[in-house]
């Protein structure tokens, strides 16, 4: 096992410089009202590092940017796109440690998941959209023997990107990687909680880039997100968030004329069959696993397993052998490779996440585990640390209701397969669910009837490129981590064209 | 009672310094949140609630300037909180589909430090609204017409 050093220090192989601008043209520059905010370790508590506090003028400086860049990007050949995404993973790759600690302390996530999550999928993300690229195809439509309809893929332009702070990479990348692969160029506006190791990411791969091509901006929602949304010169706007915001973005939207994709979280059941525990073999040890999900990220992912549904023939065996699996999750510094559960990644949804535990209990539920704030002693006392926390209780109490994003699962029980998806579809959003059963028919049967975009089935938390991701309902608009989202960043153009040398004859 | 819905005005619910019945309130105010609200109301103007859902800061009231989110048929007016020393109190709004799986419960706008995410006002402050939330009694929910 390895504890690596905090970033910055001098055994790090991470260097933090005291401040940092905005990456705009190609080139790192101060905010233009000067001004910064500070960077917090969620581990500890303590700021860092400071970030330029992004405003309209700033957002406006990349625009312009990204504009000069956009024709000559526009024009290149997909060959050449391709290849400098496939460049930009193999840099990230050739530094994946470095990265992987960095997204570490700027999230407060374990180390083992951003060493072997986080950052591979990151690295592979960029090259299935490099892959996709060169393999993409126009289409001709023969109208008749003299006229032909060719459709072209065309990008969209200047498009602004406004990233979530669960997975700051991974989240920058799965919306980068598309767009800049079908020829676009970006003005993104990370999430104010984590600012910095997307700058790192940038320090490494900006250059692959033409200057313009890329455009970071860092700063509250209010002074640098709003105005990047609600602007007339990008021609889409791709958000992660809730759905206020989504709303909020989509009027906004409206306003221009211009097109959204948006994922706005969900509330996702992890439905566990009778026949999961017939047998305490590999596959019941993988469905334990399963429901020990929520823990990852520390329940700050939008699919995060956050409700469970037990059958009740089985409900009381398997709930002492699922607590048991979450009494084993080791909380600790995220940067040692021993720890399986990191800090939440701000002091408000730390609170957030406690008063749930307080409005659960309220309404009666029966917490199995957990349900308090973690205090790790040392320089990890100031650090957001939740317990993981296993309640039972109801369907229709507000912890079954919405997104706590900590990690926190709220259990209940099903008689039958017409129970399960009842409680299952139960909910406003319908971005993921889980169904374990050893009966093939009956995963199929849950499957279909789950209102939900992605249902892992045996399985939970994967997400592999070149499987399409994104919401039902009140979970987004959109489908993300597939060669479909190539086309949520293009036009398509289509030239009809005539080769007849004969008149209409209407004139 | 009934709730009205929809983004007229709506006296029904909610006294907010708006001289109403005295009647169980959906939603209250801290007195840090009062005090936050005063401040951010110098700033920004007027200002109104609505509560987010979903992911990441799902869950938290977002705070804009008044109009700024455009309401319709889909949300509910749960009240307004009254901020001394304001022209007028500030109107809370949720969304109908979320006010059902709410709606048993009373809410109270509170700070924490933080910064938030989405466009909230507050967020440049290093401060967050939050809601901390309570069941309402038997005698609130009929008085409320929930029962």
């Amino acid at each position: 096992m390895t504890v690596y050093s905090t970033p910055g220090s001098a055994d790090s192989p991470v260097s933090v410089k005291s401040r940092y601008g905005h990456y705009i043209g190609g080139a790192w520059v101060d905010p233009i009202k000067g001004q910064y905010f500070e960077n917090i370790a969620p581990a500890t508590g303590q700021a860092f590092t400071e970030i330029a506090r992004g405003t309209a003028e700033d957002i406006e400086a990349a625009l312009d940017a990204a504009h000069a860049a956009a024709d000559a990007w526009g024009r290149t050949s997909p060959a050449e796109r391709s290849n400098r995404l496939l460049k930009i993973a193999d840099i990230m790759e050739a530094n994946l440690e470095a990265l992987a600690i960095a997204e570490c302390w700027d999230n407060g996530k374990a180390v083992r998941e951003t060493l072997a999550a986080d950052l591979p999928l990151a690295i592979d993300h960029f090259r299935y959209f490099a892959g996709c690229l060169r393999a993409q195809e126009g289409g001709i439509s023969e109208i008749d023997e003299n006229t032909i309809a060719y459709h072209f893929h065309e990008p969209l332009g200047v498009v602004g990107q406004i990233i979530p702070w669960n997975f700051p990479i991974l989240m920058a990348v799965w919306k980068l990687a598309p767009a800049l692969a079908a020829g676009n160029c970006v003005v993104l506006k990370p999430a104010e909680q984590t600012p910095w190791s997307i700058l790192k990411f940038a320090e490494l791969v900006g250059d692959v880039l033409p200057a313009g091509v890329l455009n970071i901006v860092n700063g509250f929602g209010v002074e640098a997100g709003k105005p990047l949304a609600s602007n007339k010169r990008v021609a889409k706007i791709a958000f992660t968030g809730e759905t206020t915001t989504g709303r909020l973005i989509m009027q906004y939207a409206s306003q221009n004329i211009i097109p959204v994709t948006l994922e706005l979280g969900g509330k996702s059941p992890n439905v566990f069959f009778e026949d999961v525990a017939s047998s305490h073999d590999a596959f019941y040890n993988k469905a334990l696993e399963g429901f020990t999900m929520f823990a990852l990220n520390q329940g700050e992912v939008c699919t995060c397993p956050s409700r469970a549904l037990i059958q009740s023939s089985i409900a009381s065996d398997f709930l002492a052998d699922a607590v048991k699996r979450v009494e084993a999750i080791v909380q600790g510094n995220p940067l040692d490779t021993a720890t399986t559960m990191g800090a939440q990644a701000s002091n408000d949804q730390l609170e957030k996440i406690l008063s749930y535990f307080d409005i659960g209990r309220q309404e009666g539920a029966k917490t199995l585990t957990g349900g308090a704030r973690a205090d790790l002693g040392g320089e990890l006392s100031g650090g957001y640390f939740v317990q993981p926390t296993v309640f039972q209780g109801d369907n229709s109490m507000r912890i079954f209701q919405e997104e706590i994003f900590g990690p926190v699962v709220s259990v209940t029980t099903f008689d039958d397969e017409a129970d399960a998806l009842k409680i299952a579809n139960d909910t406003l959003y319908g971005l993921g669910a889980g169904v374990w059963t050893r009966d093939s028919g009956r995963a199929y049967r849950m499957g279909r009837g789950i209102k939900a975009g992605r249902v892992w089935t045996n399985c939970f938390h994967q997400y592999p490129a070149h499987a399409a991701f994104g919401g039902y309902k009140q979970s987004g608009i959109g489908r993300e981590n597939h060669k479909m989202m190539l086309d949520h960043y293009q036009q398509t153009k289509n030239l009809l064209v005539s080769y007849s040398p004969d008149a209409l004859g209407f004139f | 009672m009934s709730l009205s819905s929809g983004g007229g005005d709506d006296t029904s619910v909610g006294d907010g310094g708006v001289a109403t019945p005295a009647v169980a309130r959906r939603v209250d105010a801290t007195s840090a949140a009062v005090d936050l609200l005063r401040t951010m109301t110098v700033k920004h103007g007027p200002l109104m609630f609505h509560q987010s859902g979903g992911c990441c800061d799902g869950s938290s009231p977002m705070c804009f300037p008044d109009g700024e989110f455009i309401l319709s048929d889909a949300d509910i007016h749960l009240g307004d909180l009254a901020v001394p020393g304001l022209d007028r109190p500030v109107p809370f709004w949720m969304s109908v589909a979320q006010y059902e799986y709410w709606k048993h419960t009373h809410l109270t706008v509170d700070v924490v430090q933080g910064r938030g995410s989405g466009f909230s006002v507050e967020a440049p402050e290093g401060l967050r609204f939050m809601i901390r939330s309570r069941l309402l009694t038997d005698d609130e929910m009929a008085e409320l017409a929930l029962l």
